[in-house]
């Protein structure tokens, strides 16, 4: 038994040791989605500052915040969308930016640096924005398409796929509605939970997927996915036959942006990586690798014409203006996640 | 028990509370309790809800349906493994375990791309069916018979496995003495071998049913997230609507579930002392 007791010791002492040998270096931790950022980003990142990164990813929202809240690992800086920043502020859940140490927080297009989930941003940086629309393959619709309604038209049979995601499904089938993508009317999204069902139910749909829906579409495993416009920019890359349109009824658009949450361990580590973010290069970098939009206006000069030109990456005003916000709907979420359940359960 | 033993056992021990007795505590307690921590048994009038006990009986169903094709499908590869005259017995058997080596993750994903219609398996499929002068393609991803699929190919090693273990070690003489006392090679198998190997069916049945009844994400990414099972309904409340008391609810009401099964098996099982568990 004392030798054994004594080999305990001696195997906390080698653990407790390792630990402050790791724990001497710099480090945070960064929570962002899956394939979100230029991997040569986070090297750069880390050799200018010697700061190291650990990388975490999450698939969705939802995902991410219940991590967040629930706590467990304290991560410095985290990626969430606008309407769950939104909740985050009025969780109290949030680290205020100090914008004294984020010079280039000033290359923001304007109206972004002033989002009305996030008034003058007092707790979020742009990361990047884009928009909800479908991803279709020439090859395998009739004509081009324009409308939400091309979703559940049934000559797609087993031909569509769609998010599993809560908010951009429900969403969408709102907007096909002509209903407000933020509703909180019960009728309302009991009509889009029919609609959902009828999609089901008609044989259109092939599957609900998440990252994986780009790769059946580059497959040409289906007529068309919901899928958000960064994905589509880069799907067409490796698929030409590919095309992304943001349906006629109007959709979602949405800005992601980083924030500090309040468990954090390291906030001045954490801020310098989020002015790092914001720097001009970086933000080209990050946006050319993943195919979203930048609201980095500096960024814009670093970025190839093509990519500049392309309305898919860079949305034209009149798509901008029939789209809207995600707004929280924390007051109704237990019936957002009951429609979404009888949706996916049945 | 000696003294050494005793210590032996205390990794072990250890072990038990911190992972096992600790975790199951938790679970008991949170499904207890509302969201402010008020004891309540709510909990389990929501789950009353058809919703949630129709997804519960498709797992029972698709789980039960697992079990019988691995058992009919693994107890002839059993028998043919302990086969006397069997050269290289021991490289067959690693060719059941090698895969189990990787992640079951990672194996479900190469069937994401199998199964997809450009995949090998479809196009395979689809070209025997042309040649035969079919006129369609049949899709094989994204459906029920996807998730039984990929459920059968994760979990067939552990029905394999304890079969192996019971139809290996029975006492070849038992059977020498049957066919001395003139009984046919079918009365031999049904009077004899079958009745042995019992302790192992039982146990391959439980290492089958187990896993399965609890599947999740095997359901999601085969199945398209269109044939939710209990346990992707359990990591719903966990990781997406965060109501961590109903989702140890759901957990209690499986694990309940598990030890009726269990105990169910263990009458087989046990008797003899054989198999796995």
């Amino acid at each position: 038994m004392k030798k054994l007791s004594l080999l305990l010791v001696f195997v906390l002492l080698i653990v407790t040791l390792s630990g402050c040998g790791a724990t001497a270096k710099e480090s945070i931790t960064v929570y962002n989605w899956e394939d979100y950022i230029d991997p040569a980003a986070l090297e750069l990142f880390t050799e200018e500052t010697g700061i190291e990164v650990k990388y975490v990813r999450f698939t969705t929202n939802e995902e991410m915040y219940i991590k967040l809240e629930k706590g467990g690992t304290a991560y410095d800086v985290a990626f969430p969308s606008d309407y769950l920043i939104e909740r985050m502020i009025a969780n109290d859940m949030l680290m205020p930016l100090d914008k004294e140490a984020l010079p280039n927080f000033r290359y923001i297009t304007s109206w972004m640096q002033d989002p009305d989930y996030d008034p003058n941003s007092a707790y979020s940086a742009a990361y990047m924005w884009g928009t909800v629309g479908i991803l279709y393959n020439t090859k395998m619709v009739s004509e081009p398409i324009t409308s939400w309604g091309a979703m559940w038209d049934t000559q797609y049979e087993r031909n569509v796929l769609m998010m599993d995601s809560v908010r951009d499904s429900l969403g969408v089938t709102l907007c096909y509605l002509g209903y407000d993508l933020n509703t909180r009317s019960q009728s309302e999204l009991e009509a889009a939970r029919d609609k959902l069902i009828e999609q089901r139910e008609s044989g259109v749909l092939l599957a609900y997927g998440v990252d994986e829906i780009k790769d059946k579409m580059v497959a040409g495993e289906a007529a068309m996915g919901l899928v958000w416009s960064g994905d589509a920019v880069n799907s067409i890359k490796l698929n030409p036959d590919l095309a992304y349109v943001v349906p006629d009824e109007g959709s979602n658009v949405w800005l992601d942006g980083m924030v500090i949450p309040k468990t954090c361990k390291n906030y001045d580590g954490a801020m310098q990586f989020i002015n790092f973010m914001l720097r001009s290069d970086i933000a080209a970098m990050n946006s050319q690798y993943i195919g979203y939009s930048t609201p980095n206006d500096g960024a814009l000069e670093y970025l190839p014409e093509e990519m500049t030109s392309d309305p898919n990456f860079n949305p034209p005003e009149d798509v901008i203006a029939r789209c809207t916000f995600f707004h929280d709907v924390a007051d109704v979420l237990d019936v957002y996640n009951r429609i979404w359940l009888e949706v996916t359960a049945n | 028990m000696h003294r050494s033993q005793k210590s032996a056992s205390l990794p072990f021990i250890v072990w038990m509370v911190l992972f096992t007795i600790v975790p199951i505590i938790l679970v008991i307690v949170y499904a207890l309790q509302n969201g402010g921590g008020d004891f309540t048994l709510q909990n389990f009038v929501d789950f009353a809800d058809p919703i949630y006990i129709n997804v519960l009986l498709r797992s029972i169903g698709i789980a039960l349906l697992c079990t019988a094709v691995c058992l009919l499908i693994g107890y002839p590869t059993a028998y043919f493994l302990t086969h006397k005259g069997l050269d290289k017995k021991g490289i067959l058997i690693l060719l059941f375990i090698i895969p189990m080596w990787m992640n079951f993750l990672v194996r479900t994903y190469a069937w994401l791309t199998l199964l997809e219609s450009n995949g090998l398996i479809t196009s395979t499929v689809n070209a025997i069916r042309h040649l035969f002068g079919a006129q369609d393609d049949v899709r094989l991803l994204y459906n029920y018979g996807a998730v039984l699929m990929g459920m059968v190919y994760n979990y067939l090693p552990f029905m394999i496995l304890p079969l192996y273990t019971a139809l290996d070690k029975m006492d070849k003489k038992v059977i020498e003495a049957a066919e001395d006392l003139g009984a046919t090679k079918f009365q031999v198998f049904v009077k004899v071998v079958l009745p042995l190997s019992l302790p192992g069916i039982a146990s391959g049945i439980t290492m089958v049913f187990m896993p399965a009844v609890t599947t999740f994400v095997i359901s999601r990414l085969l199945g398209g997230a269109q044939f939710k099972l209990f346990g992707d309904l359990i990591e719903q409340q966990f990781l997406f609507t965060g109501d961590w008391n109903f989702g140890s609810a759901m957990s209690l009401v499986m694990m309940a579930l598990l030890l009726i099964s269990m105990g169910l098996m263990n009458r087989f099982g046990d008797r003899e002392g054989g198999g796995i568990l």
